[in-house]
């Protein structure tokens, strides 16, 4: 199945993005070794420049890695129509074992590469650059998850025949399966929608809190993790079926499609920004108490804190309204 | 917020001046870069467009068709054989067809011949020694209403018809080579008797029963083959998927001579760009606002040359019916017919065409960016 436009497309992407990161990693190995900004060496004066070349680099595939994960989800979607049973893009990611991990890490390095950019970014408008070595020290620590998703992506192609039967979302999604997607959708609606609202509420009142007071960055990290998490659940075991009208339809890659007037998109687009700069308010936390980053983090954390404040309050609200408008009713009273 | 933009309309500004100083390279750049968008996006929109028509069409065919094999080939259905189905819960219908292929060795085609179902438009005119003939065969044999046509049948008879109509322009992609004639014409022609039938046809409303009930056929008929509508379907998908990406794969070596051509263009700088970007960072820009300004001239050059070879791929292919790749992605035959292709543009080749297009192109030419950024201003002013 590697014949097909989107997949050699996927993969072209990831493997540019490993092997660019891979020859970048030595230079970040010699920058983490002999970044002395006080010094006026020749050597460091290259170094100096070289980190316009890494950060531009960085950025490039890590905005890559945005749009692949798109194209990721668009592809298996599209892709369902050659499996017998899959309906949509739940049948075509378990054709085979490799699907959902490979999804898991594609939105793992997205999340990852984030938090890296919102360092990159304090880093970059301090005027000594005091997060240089952390900042490489990172980059080397994500090259091995860049490259696990590019080979669970390559594994996943490669052993994606047509024609096997897969199940469509209705039976994965069904309370009978043993996944962990089954768990989700088979959560009583109500301990789900206690659960979704608790977590949202916490992590909107804590990203206020640290607008005002920018000290609790772990905290909204923490939170905004586990609200996308609650945000996940809620959407595969209720939000779903009251888009879709339907008691038992209970998949999270429909809402994107176009019988539904993409409405997943006004769900995902703010949740996956709030999640990104909250980690990003975590990420940045433990540099507050540098001299230079002293003002510079607070602002941002700040900034941050008010997207992931925003961006979760637009999703709940999103959310709300769908469950609002839909004519089901799964709680009576 | 508003100084930013300000800033980025001011670098944006100033890149499209620069751009303009010199004309001859950048379009020489956009040329080419055109071009390849112009390959890729013809192959995708034509592929795309085929796929769709693969489905409009099928879409009005039997759920279900059921074959007869006979040592592994397929046979007539014999006397009794529709009655043996008997009742498949959910079949809305069932319904023996008859149609065969007849090589005419006039035009060295073959022709399909069918007898048009009950209820299907056009078969009010199929009376006895009268036909109706697609598009293709009456353009080849230069029939119209009212002609008379004779066939040698395979016995050595020769049968008469008299041309009833033409079937519209509209239905040639499925109609080309077709013939519609009457039952009892059919039978005497081919000889068949009375009671035998081609294949069956199945119509089943609920799709999710479909692979029930084609179960359930194999099982009280194990001597049948049902082909499903949406397998026909999904093969479909398959092959003209895997042709575009066969097509792409071989066009991949033009993508590398881009990508190679691109970083050329973007580390051999002429010594003018050099006291350019020199003088820039002499009166205060910084590396990363040279670096901007790179990226900007790559957005817009990029964009315009994505825009224009998009443009220009369409109309290519839904105009120009795609000259240039037809013989590769569309197959051939001798009553090939004559379609014009409904135009369809989804998001999702777009965001496929960028990876193939974009992507590379900006890969390339990051390093040799970031080079030109780091020049030294006194270097290039003493030099």
């Amino acid at each position: 199945m590697l014949f097909q436009p989107a997949i050699i497309a996927l993969l072209l992407a990831s493997a540019v993005s490993v092997l660019m990161l891979a020859a970048a990693a030595p230079f970040a190995l010699q920058l983490v070794r002999h970044w002395d900004i006080r010094s006026g060496s020749e050597r460091q004066l290259q170094l100096e420049r070289r980190t316009y070349l890494m950060s531009t680099l960085l950025s490039f595939v890590f905005a890559t890695q945005l749009l692949a994960l798109l194209l990721f989800v668009f592809n298996a979607d599209k892709m369902s129509v050659m499996f017998v049973g899959a309906m949509c893009a739940v049948g075509t990611l378990n054709a085979n074992e490799f699907g959902f991990p490979a999804l898991i890490s594609q939105i793992g390095v997205f999340f990852l590469a984030a938090a890296w950019l919102v360092v990159n970014h304090a880093d970059s408008r301090a005027y000594d650059y005091p997060l240089v070595r952390v900042k490489y020290l990172l980059l080397l620590g994500m090259l091995p998850f860049v490259a696990l998703a590019f080979g669970l992506q390559l594994e996943y192609f490669l052993n994606l025949k047509a024609d096997v039967i897969t199940s469509c979302c209705g039976s994965l999604f069904s309370g009978e399966a043993k996944t962990l997607t089954g768990d989700a959708s088979a959560m009583a609606p109500q301990q789900a929608m206690i659960l979704f609202y608790s977590a949202l509420a916490l992590v909107i009142v804590a990203a206020l809190f640290n607008v005002r007071q920018p000290r609790g960055g772990y905290l909204v990290a923490g939170l905004s993790g586990i609200a996308f998490v609650a945000a996940m659940i809620g959407i595969v075991s209720f939000v779903s079926l009251y888009v879709y009208e339907h008691p038992h339809h209970h998949c999270p890659f429909c809402l994107l499609k176009p019988e539904y007037d993409y409405q997943g998109y006004w769900l995902y687009l703010p949740l996956f920004s709030a999640t990104a700069s909250g980690l990003g308010v975590g990420a940045l936390q433990p540099f507050a108490r540098i001299p230079s980053l002293a003002t510079i983090v607070p602002q941002l954390a700040r900034r941050l804190s008010w997207i992931t404040a925003l961006g979760f309050a637009l999703f709940t609200a999103v959310a709300t309204f769908m469950i609002w408008n839909s004519n089901l009713i799964l709680l009576e009273g | 917020m508003k100084i930013w933009i300000q800033k980025q309309q001011a670098l944006i500004d100033f890149t499209l001046a620069s751009l303009a100083r010199r004309k001859l390279k950048n379009a020489g750049l956009l040329l080419v870069y055109t071009l390849i968008v112009f390959l890729l996006a013809s192959v995708m929109l034509y592929t795309s467009a085929l796929r769709h028509d693969a489905a409009a069409v099928l879409k009005n065919s039997p759920e279900v068709i059921v074959q007869r094999m006979v040592a592994g080939r397929h046979d007539l259905i014999p006397p009794g054989y529709l009655e043996k189905l008997g009742r498949i819960r959910g079949v809305q219908k069932k319904e023996g067809r008859l149609w065969g292929y007849y090589y005419d060795p006039v035009v060295k085609a073959n022709y399909t011949l069918m007898v048009p179902m009950a209820e299907a438009p056009g078969a009010e005119k199929v009376a006895d020694a009268n036909i109706v003939v697609g598009a293709a065969v009456a353009r080849e044999r230069g029939l119209v209403p009212g002609n008379l046509i004779s066939f040698r049948s395979y016995s050595g008879k020769l049968f008469s018809f008299t041309v009833a109509d033409v079937l519209p322009h509209a239905a040639e992609l499925v109609s080309a080579d077709l013939i519609l004639l009457s039952e009892a014409d059919y039978r005497a022609f081919f000889e068949i008797p009375a009671g035998h039938y081609t294949d069956i046809a199945l119509s089943v409303a609920n799709p999710q029963e479909v692979r029930k009930i084609a179960s359930k056929l194999s099982e009280a008929l194990p001597d049948s083959r049902p082909i499903l509508r949406e397998e026909v379907l999904r093969t479909y998908e398959s092959i003209f998927n895997w042709r575009e990406g066969i097509v792409l794969v071989l066009l991949s070596g033009s993508i590398l001579a881009f990508a190679i051509f691109a970083w050329e263009k973007a580390s051999g700088l002429s010594a003018e760009e050099k006291r350019e970007i020199g003088i820039l960072k002499a009166i205060g820009w910084e590396t990363g606002d040279v670096l901007k300004m790179k990226f900007w001239e790559g957005v817009l050059v990029s964009l315009t040359a994505f825009l224009l070879g998009y443009i220009a791929a369409y109309l290519h292919v839904f105009s120009f019916s795609a000259a240039l790749f037809e013989p590769v992605l569309k197959g051939w035959a001798v009553l090939y017919p004559r379609f014009e292709l409904t135009p369809v543009v989804d998001g999702f080749q777009i965001a496929t065409l960028f990876f193939f297009t974009v992507f590379p192109y900006t890969v390339a030419t990051i390093v040799p960016i970031w080079r030109a950024a780091i020049t030294d201003p006194d270097a290039v002013m003493r030099g």
